[in-house]
Protein backbone atom coordinates (compact mmCIF):
# COMPACT_ATOMS: atom_id res chain seq x y z
CA UNK A 1 0.00 0.00 0.00
CA UNK A 2 1.38 2.96 -1.15
CA UNK A 3 -0.14 6.81 -0.48
CA UNK A 4 -1.36 9.10 -2.95
CA UNK A 5 1.52 11.46 -4.51
CA UNK A 6 2.01 14.45 -2.33
CA UNK A 7 4.80 17.08 -1.95
CA UNK A 8 7.12 16.24 0.86
CA UNK A 9 8.69 19.12 3.16
CA UNK A 10 10.31 19.72 5.93
CA UNK A 11 10.42 23.04 7.65
CA UNK A 12 13.14 24.43 9.67
CA UNK A 13 11.32 26.35 12.42
CA UNK A 14 7.61 26.60 13.87
CA UNK A 15 7.14 29.80 11.94
CA UNK A 16 8.60 28.20 8.80
CA UNK A 17 5.56 24.83 9.04
CA UNK A 18 3.14 27.24 9.62
CA UNK A 19 3.72 28.84 6.44
CA UNK A 20 3.45 25.62 4.74
CA UNK A 21 0.61 24.50 6.86
CA UNK A 22 -1.44 27.76 5.28
CA UNK A 23 -1.26 26.33 1.42
CA UNK A 24 -4.14 24.15 0.61
CA UNK A 25 -4.30 20.02 1.18
CA UNK A 26 -1.48 20.58 3.41
CA UNK A 27 -0.77 18.57 6.95
CA UNK A 28 1.23 18.13 9.44
CA UNK A 29 3.62 15.04 10.03
CA UNK A 30 5.05 14.44 13.07
CA UNK A 31 6.36 10.73 14.01
CA UNK A 32 3.68 9.32 10.98
CA UNK A 33 2.06 6.61 12.97
CA UNK A 34 -1.89 7.91 12.55
CA UNK A 35 -1.65 10.07 9.61
CA UNK A 36 0.85 7.50 7.35
CA UNK A 37 -1.40 4.46 7.85
CA UNK A 38 -4.94 6.60 7.06
CA UNK A 39 -2.34 8.06 3.71
CA UNK A 40 -1.66 4.34 2.46
CA UNK A 41 -4.83 3.20 3.18
CA UNK A 42 -6.26 6.37 0.93
CA UNK A 43 -8.29 7.52 3.72
CA UNK A 44 -6.66 10.76 3.71
CA UNK A 45 -4.59 12.04 0.76
CA UNK A 46 -3.19 15.50 1.58
CA UNK A 47 -1.65 17.57 -1.12
CA UNK A 48 1.48 18.54 1.00
CA UNK A 49 2.82 17.07 3.53
CA UNK A 50 4.75 19.24 6.47
CA UNK A 51 7.45 17.04 7.82
CA UNK A 52 8.25 18.42 11.53
CA UNK A 53 9.55 15.60 12.79
CA UNK A 54 12.90 16.55 13.06
CA UNK A 55 12.60 20.00 14.55
CA UNK A 56 14.53 19.88 17.96
CA UNK A 57 12.76 23.14 19.21
CA UNK A 58 9.57 20.94 19.87
CA UNK A 59 11.18 18.18 22.12
CA UNK A 60 11.59 18.63 25.51
CA UNK A 61 10.20 17.94 29.08
CA UNK A 62 10.80 20.83 31.56
CA UNK A 63 9.15 21.54 35.13
CA UNK A 64 7.66 25.32 35.19
CA UNK A 65 6.38 25.60 39.03
CA UNK A 66 3.69 23.17 39.22
CA UNK A 67 3.44 22.66 35.81
CA UNK A 68 4.89 19.97 33.48
CA UNK A 69 5.17 21.01 30.09
CA UNK A 70 5.80 18.48 27.50
CA UNK A 71 6.88 19.54 23.65
CA UNK A 72 4.65 18.25 21.52
CA UNK A 73 7.30 15.84 19.47
CA UNK A 74 8.36 14.38 22.68
CA UNK A 75 7.96 10.55 21.53
CA UNK A 76 6.01 7.68 23.41
CA UNK A 77 9.50 6.56 24.51
CA UNK A 78 10.64 9.81 25.83
CA UNK A 79 7.67 9.87 28.15
CA UNK A 80 8.30 6.39 29.44
CA UNK A 81 11.70 7.32 30.89
CA UNK A 82 11.82 10.78 31.51
CA UNK A 83 12.43 11.54 35.33
CA UNK A 84 10.40 14.43 35.11
CA UNK A 85 7.42 12.80 33.34
CA UNK A 86 8.46 9.65 35.93
CA UNK A 87 8.18 12.06 39.37
CA UNK A 88 5.55 14.38 38.61
CA UNK A 89 3.20 13.36 35.89
CA UNK A 90 3.43 9.52 36.05
CA UNK A 91 0.22 8.57 34.87
CA UNK A 92 1.55 10.39 31.51
CA UNK A 93 4.73 7.64 31.81
CA UNK A 94 2.42 4.84 32.34
CA UNK A 95 -0.37 5.39 29.62
CA UNK A 96 2.41 6.26 26.95
CA UNK A 97 4.46 2.77 27.70
CA UNK A 98 1.07 1.19 26.79
CA UNK A 99 0.57 2.60 23.24
CA UNK A 100 1.52 0.52 20.42
CA UNK A 101 4.55 -1.36 20.94
CA UNK A 102 8.43 -0.22 21.15
CA UNK A 103 8.81 0.65 17.41
CA UNK A 104 5.58 2.70 17.97
CA UNK A 105 7.00 4.11 20.72
CA UNK A 106 10.31 4.87 18.96
CA UNK A 107 7.93 7.19 16.43
CA UNK A 108 4.72 7.94 18.06
CA UNK A 109 4.39 11.58 19.79
CA UNK A 110 2.24 13.20 22.49
CA UNK A 111 1.37 15.96 19.82
CA UNK A 112 0.37 14.04 17.25
CA UNK A 113 -1.80 11.83 19.63
CA UNK A 114 -3.50 14.84 20.83
CA UNK A 115 -4.56 15.56 16.84
CA UNK A 116 -5.12 12.37 15.71
CA UNK A 117 -7.81 12.22 18.79
CA UNK A 118 -8.59 8.51 18.58
CA UNK A 119 -11.33 8.18 20.85
CA UNK A 120 -9.28 4.50 21.70
CA UNK A 121 -5.78 6.49 22.54
CA UNK A 122 -3.85 5.86 25.73
CA UNK A 123 -2.12 9.47 26.07
CA UNK A 124 -5.20 11.70 25.10
CA UNK A 125 -7.16 10.18 27.91
CA UNK A 126 -4.30 10.05 30.62
CA UNK A 127 -3.92 14.13 29.23
CA UNK A 128 -7.30 14.92 29.87
CA UNK A 129 -7.43 13.05 33.15
CA UNK A 130 -4.56 15.08 34.37
CA UNK A 131 -6.47 18.62 33.23
CA UNK A 132 -4.00 18.97 30.68
CA UNK A 133 -4.13 22.42 28.25
CA UNK A 134 -2.74 22.27 24.48
CA UNK A 135 -1.04 24.97 23.64
CA UNK A 136 -1.37 26.09 19.54
CA UNK A 137 0.09 27.95 17.13
CA UNK A 138 -1.85 29.26 13.99
CA UNK A 139 -2.23 32.09 11.75
CA UNK A 140 -3.82 33.98 14.14
CA UNK A 141 -0.96 33.59 16.39
CA UNK A 142 -0.78 31.37 19.85
CA UNK A 143 -3.67 30.00 21.79
CA UNK A 144 -4.30 27.93 24.63
CA UNK A 145 -7.14 24.77 24.46
CA UNK A 146 -8.16 22.95 27.67
CA UNK A 147 -8.27 19.18 26.70
CA UNK A 148 -12.40 19.61 28.06
CA UNK A 149 -12.53 21.77 25.52
CA UNK A 150 -10.27 20.03 23.17
CA UNK A 151 -12.14 16.61 21.81
CA UNK A 152 -14.97 17.34 19.92
CA UNK A 153 -15.86 13.73 18.16
CA UNK A 154 -14.13 10.58 16.54
CA UNK A 155 -10.81 11.80 15.18
CA UNK A 156 -11.99 15.84 15.79
CA UNK A 157 -10.55 18.01 17.80
CA UNK A 158 -10.68 22.22 18.32
CA UNK A 159 -7.68 22.71 15.94
CA UNK A 160 -8.79 24.80 13.06
CA UNK A 161 -6.88 24.91 9.75
CA UNK A 162 -3.16 25.96 9.38
CA UNK A 163 -2.68 25.63 13.27
CA UNK A 164 -0.30 23.16 14.70
CA UNK A 165 0.27 21.62 18.29
CA UNK A 166 3.30 23.19 20.38
CA UNK A 167 3.20 22.00 23.57
CA UNK A 168 1.15 20.59 26.60
CA UNK A 169 1.11 22.07 29.76
CA UNK A 170 -0.18 19.51 32.61
CA UNK A 171 -0.44 20.40 36.71
CA UNK A 172 1.53 18.32 38.89
CA UNK A 173 -0.07 15.49 39.63
CA UNK A 174 1.32 12.20 41.45
CA UNK A 175 -2.26 10.13 42.39
CA UNK A 176 -2.72 8.14 39.38
CA UNK A 177 -4.04 4.77 38.09
CA UNK A 178 -3.93 3.27 34.72
CA UNK A 179 -6.24 0.06 33.08
CA UNK A 180 -6.30 -1.05 29.95
CA UNK A 181 -8.15 -4.32 28.11
CA UNK A 182 -7.24 -5.27 25.21
CA UNK A 183 -8.01 -8.60 23.65
CA UNK A 184 -4.21 -9.28 22.02
CA UNK A 185 -1.62 -7.82 23.66
CA UNK A 186 -0.66 -5.43 20.08
CA UNK A 187 -3.89 -4.09 20.37
CA UNK A 188 -5.77 -0.59 20.82
CA UNK A 189 -8.11 -0.41 24.29
CA UNK A 190 -11.12 -2.30 23.88
CA UNK A 191 -11.82 0.00 27.11
CA UNK A 192 -9.68 1.93 29.07
CA UNK A 193 -9.53 4.48 32.30
CA UNK A 194 -7.12 6.68 33.15
CA UNK A 195 -7.36 8.24 36.52
CA UNK A 196 -5.59 11.67 37.80
CA UNK A 197 -6.05 12.58 41.44
CA UNK A 198 -10.00 13.57 41.66
CA UNK A 199 -10.28 13.22 37.66
CA UNK A 200 -11.58 9.99 36.07
CA UNK A 201 -11.59 9.69 32.26
CA UNK A 202 -12.84 6.29 29.92
CA UNK A 203 -11.06 5.28 26.49
CA UNK A 204 -13.26 4.28 23.63
CA UNK A 205 -16.22 4.25 25.81
CA UNK A 206 -17.71 7.60 23.22
CA UNK A 207 -16.45 9.19 20.49
CA UNK A 208 -14.06 10.97 22.68
CA UNK A 209 -11.92 10.25 25.83
CA UNK A 210 -14.74 10.53 28.41
CA UNK A 211 -14.81 12.06 32.28
CA UNK A 212 -16.83 9.50 34.23
CA UNK A 213 -18.55 12.69 35.55
CA UNK A 214 -21.43 10.42 37.59
CA UNK A 215 -18.20 8.59 39.32
CA UNK A 216 -16.50 11.72 39.74
CA UNK A 217 -19.12 13.32 41.95
CA UNK A 218 -19.93 10.03 43.89
CA UNK A 219 -16.31 10.36 45.22
CA UNK A 220 -16.58 13.98 46.16
CA UNK A 221 -19.88 12.85 48.07
CA UNK A 222 -17.91 10.48 50.08
CA UNK A 223 -18.92 7.37 47.88
CA UNK A 224 -16.45 4.14 48.20
CA UNK A 225 -14.74 3.55 45.54
CA UNK A 226 -16.26 0.27 45.00
CA UNK A 227 -19.46 2.44 44.67
CA UNK A 228 -18.42 5.19 42.67
CA UNK A 229 -16.41 2.63 40.32
CA UNK A 230 -20.48 0.46 39.50
CA UNK A 231 -21.17 4.30 38.25
CA UNK A 232 -18.89 4.89 35.53
CA UNK A 233 -20.67 3.71 32.53
CA UNK A 234 -23.28 6.19 33.10
CA UNK A 235 -24.17 8.06 30.13
CA UNK A 236 -21.29 5.89 27.93
CA UNK A 237 -21.96 4.89 24.64
CA UNK A 238 -19.69 2.70 23.80
CA UNK A 239 -19.63 0.87 20.21
CA UNK A 240 -21.15 -2.54 20.45
CA UNK A 241 -19.77 -5.04 18.05
CA UNK A 242 -19.82 -8.69 17.63
CA UNK A 243 -16.42 -9.31 19.63
CA UNK A 244 -17.29 -6.91 22.35
CA UNK A 245 -21.00 -5.68 22.78
CA UNK A 246 -21.79 -2.11 24.38
CA UNK A 247 -22.93 -4.18 27.56
CA UNK A 248 -19.67 -6.09 27.71
CA UNK A 249 -17.57 -2.84 27.79
CA UNK A 250 -19.74 -0.64 29.71
CA UNK A 251 -18.85 -4.52 31.80
CA UNK A 252 -15.36 -3.56 31.66
CA UNK A 253 -15.66 0.38 32.17
CA UNK A 254 -17.04 -0.70 35.93
CA UNK A 255 -14.29 -3.08 36.57
CA UNK A 256 -11.35 -1.00 35.50
CA UNK A 257 -12.23 2.43 36.86
CA UNK A 258 -12.70 0.25 40.40
CA UNK A 259 -9.07 -0.95 39.64
CA UNK A 260 -7.67 2.29 38.68
CA UNK A 261 -9.23 4.13 41.46
CA UNK A 262 -7.78 1.40 43.86
CA UNK A 263 -3.97 1.85 42.43
CA UNK A 264 -4.50 6.01 42.65
CA UNK A 265 -5.83 5.49 46.45
CA UNK A 266 -2.64 3.63 47.11
CA UNK A 267 -4.52 0.42 48.14
CA UNK A 268 -2.88 -1.69 45.85
CA UNK A 269 0.31 -2.14 44.90
CA UNK A 270 1.91 -1.50 41.68
CA UNK A 271 4.14 1.52 40.13
CA UNK A 272 5.71 2.16 37.18
CA UNK A 273 7.89 -0.43 35.57
CA UNK B 1 13.62 14.53 -4.28
CA UNK B 2 16.87 13.76 -3.16
CA UNK B 3 17.06 11.52 0.17
CA UNK B 4 20.80 10.54 1.71
CA UNK B 5 20.56 7.82 3.97
CA UNK B 6 23.37 6.25 5.42
CA UNK B 7 22.73 2.20 5.71
CA UNK B 8 24.41 -0.45 7.08
CA UNK B 9 27.81 2.22 7.14
CA UNK B 10 27.54 3.59 3.71
CA UNK B 11 25.90 6.56 2.70
CA UNK B 12 23.01 6.06 -0.47
CA UNK B 13 21.42 8.85 -2.09
CA UNK B 14 19.11 8.65 -5.02
CA UNK B 15 16.03 10.52 -6.49
CA UNK B 16 13.32 8.95 -5.15
CA UNK B 17 9.34 9.78 -5.43
CA UNK B 18 8.37 11.92 -1.81
CA UNK B 19 5.65 9.03 -0.79
CA UNK B 20 8.24 6.34 -0.62
CA UNK B 21 8.23 4.48 1.85
CA UNK B 22 11.75 3.51 3.60
CA UNK B 23 11.18 -0.66 3.32
CA UNK B 24 10.63 0.38 -0.05
CA UNK B 25 13.93 1.88 -0.49
CA UNK B 26 15.48 -0.71 1.26
CA UNK B 27 14.33 -3.09 -0.86
CA UNK B 28 13.72 -1.56 -4.33
CA UNK B 29 16.10 1.10 -4.76
CA UNK B 30 19.06 -0.55 -2.97
CA UNK B 31 18.31 -4.21 -3.36
CA UNK B 32 18.67 -5.14 0.40
CA UNK B 33 15.88 -7.65 0.90
CA UNK B 34 16.76 -8.96 4.37
CA UNK B 35 13.85 -6.57 5.35
CA UNK B 36 10.18 -7.82 4.95
CA UNK B 37 6.93 -6.40 4.02
CA UNK B 38 3.87 -8.58 5.79
CA UNK B 39 0.83 -7.02 7.21
CA UNK B 40 2.12 -3.31 5.69
CA UNK B 41 -0.56 -1.54 8.50
CA UNK B 42 2.38 -1.69 11.26
CA UNK B 43 1.38 -4.20 13.14
CA UNK B 44 3.52 -7.45 12.25
CA UNK B 45 6.90 -6.20 12.45
CA UNK B 46 8.75 -7.61 9.61
CA UNK B 47 9.63 -5.18 8.45
CA UNK B 48 11.49 -3.45 11.68
CA UNK B 49 15.11 -1.64 11.31
CA UNK B 50 17.12 0.47 13.57
CA UNK B 51 16.63 3.89 12.68
CA UNK B 52 19.66 5.68 14.63
CA UNK B 53 19.78 2.89 16.67
CA UNK B 54 16.46 2.46 17.51
CA UNK B 55 13.79 -0.02 15.99
CA UNK B 56 11.18 1.24 13.67
CA UNK B 57 8.57 -0.32 11.04
CA UNK B 58 9.80 0.56 7.81
CA UNK B 59 6.54 0.15 6.11
CA UNK B 60 5.10 3.28 8.32
CA UNK B 61 8.58 6.06 7.63
CA UNK B 62 9.19 7.30 4.57
CA UNK B 63 12.27 7.33 3.01
CA UNK B 64 12.11 11.04 3.07
CA UNK B 65 11.91 10.89 6.84
CA UNK B 66 14.80 8.95 7.51
CA UNK B 67 16.83 11.40 4.92
CA UNK B 68 20.22 12.69 6.67
CA UNK B 69 19.74 9.79 9.44
CA UNK B 70 21.08 5.99 9.77
CA UNK B 71 19.96 2.96 9.26
CA UNK B 72 20.85 -0.38 9.79
CA UNK B 73 19.29 -3.52 8.42
CA UNK B 74 19.89 -7.71 8.79
CA UNK B 75 22.41 -7.01 6.10
CA UNK B 76 24.28 -4.59 8.27
CA UNK B 77 24.86 -6.52 11.29
CA UNK B 78 27.05 -9.33 11.02
CA UNK B 79 30.80 -8.58 10.39
CA UNK B 80 33.48 -11.69 10.40
CA UNK B 81 31.67 -13.29 12.01
CA UNK B 82 27.10 -13.72 12.61
CA UNK B 83 25.91 -10.91 15.29
CA UNK B 84 25.31 -12.68 18.32
CA UNK B 85 21.37 -12.18 18.15
CA UNK B 86 21.52 -14.10 15.13
CA UNK B 87 23.75 -16.74 16.39
CA UNK B 88 21.42 -17.39 19.10
CA UNK B 89 18.42 -17.60 16.86
CA UNK B 90 20.21 -20.23 14.77
CA UNK B 91 21.51 -21.89 18.14
CA UNK B 92 18.41 -22.14 19.44
CA UNK B 93 16.00 -22.43 16.09
CA UNK B 94 14.70 -19.54 16.38
CA UNK B 95 12.99 -19.20 13.53
CA UNK B 96 10.52 -21.77 11.61
CA UNK B 97 9.61 -20.40 7.94
CA UNK B 98 12.17 -17.31 8.76
CA UNK B 99 9.68 -14.34 7.53
CA UNK B 100 9.52 -12.92 10.84
CA UNK B 101 13.25 -13.79 11.43
CA UNK B 102 15.10 -10.12 10.28
CA UNK B 103 12.61 -7.75 11.44
CA UNK B 104 12.57 -9.87 14.61
CA UNK B 105 16.18 -10.04 14.86
CA UNK B 106 16.62 -6.16 14.78
CA UNK B 107 13.81 -5.36 17.01
CA UNK B 108 15.54 -7.91 19.80
CA UNK B 109 19.20 -5.67 18.50
CA UNK B 110 17.35 -2.84 19.74
CA UNK B 111 15.75 -4.45 23.16
CA UNK B 112 18.72 -5.97 24.12
CA UNK B 113 20.66 -2.20 24.33
CA UNK B 114 18.13 -0.86 26.12
CA UNK B 115 17.89 -4.32 28.52
CA UNK B 116 20.97 -6.15 28.10
CA UNK B 117 19.10 -9.37 30.16
CA UNK B 118 15.72 -9.25 30.35
CA UNK B 119 13.56 -12.06 31.36
CA UNK B 120 11.28 -13.83 29.83
CA UNK B 121 7.75 -11.92 30.36
CA UNK B 122 10.30 -8.66 29.27
CA UNK B 123 10.49 -10.64 26.04
CA UNK B 124 7.73 -11.10 25.36
CA UNK B 125 6.01 -8.06 26.02
CA UNK B 126 9.08 -6.39 24.16
CA UNK B 127 8.32 -8.47 20.97
CA UNK B 128 4.49 -8.17 20.94
CA UNK B 129 5.31 -5.87 18.02
CA UNK B 130 6.87 -8.64 16.10
CA UNK B 131 4.26 -11.66 14.88
CA UNK B 132 5.34 -15.32 14.02
CA UNK B 133 2.47 -16.81 11.92
CA UNK B 134 4.19 -20.42 12.61
CA UNK B 135 3.95 -19.20 16.29
CA UNK B 136 7.36 -20.45 17.02
CA UNK B 137 7.30 -17.75 20.32
CA UNK B 138 9.17 -20.46 22.44
CA UNK B 139 12.41 -20.82 20.86
CA UNK B 140 12.37 -16.93 19.84
CA UNK B 141 11.97 -16.24 23.83
CA UNK B 142 14.67 -18.82 24.21
CA UNK B 143 16.72 -16.95 21.76
CA UNK B 144 16.85 -13.91 23.59
CA UNK B 145 17.33 -14.86 26.59
CA UNK B 146 20.26 -16.71 25.64
CA UNK B 147 21.42 -13.60 23.55
CA UNK B 148 20.80 -11.39 26.24
CA UNK B 149 23.11 -13.95 28.76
Amino acid sequence: MIPAPFDYRRPGSVAEALELLASPGAALLAGGHSLLPLMKLRVVSPDVLVDVGALAELRYVRLDGDTVEIGALTRFCDLVVDPVIREHAPLLARAASSVGDRQVRHRGTIGGSLAHADPAADVPAAVLACGGVVMVHGPDGARRVHTRDFFLGRCRTALGLGEMIVSVRVPRQTHWGFEKFTRRALEWALVGVAVAGESVVLINMGDRPVRAGVTEAALRQGASIEQAAGLAAWNTDPVDEPHASAGFRQHLARVLTRRALQRAAGRVPGGLS
Amino acid sequence: MKVTIEVNGTVTSHDVEDRTLLVHYLRDTLGLTATNVGCDTSACGACTVLLDGESVKSCTILAAQASGHMVVTLEGLAGSELHPVQRAFRERHGSQCGFCTPGMIMAVVSLLRDNPKPDRDEIRLALKGNLCRCTGYQNIVDAVEAAGS
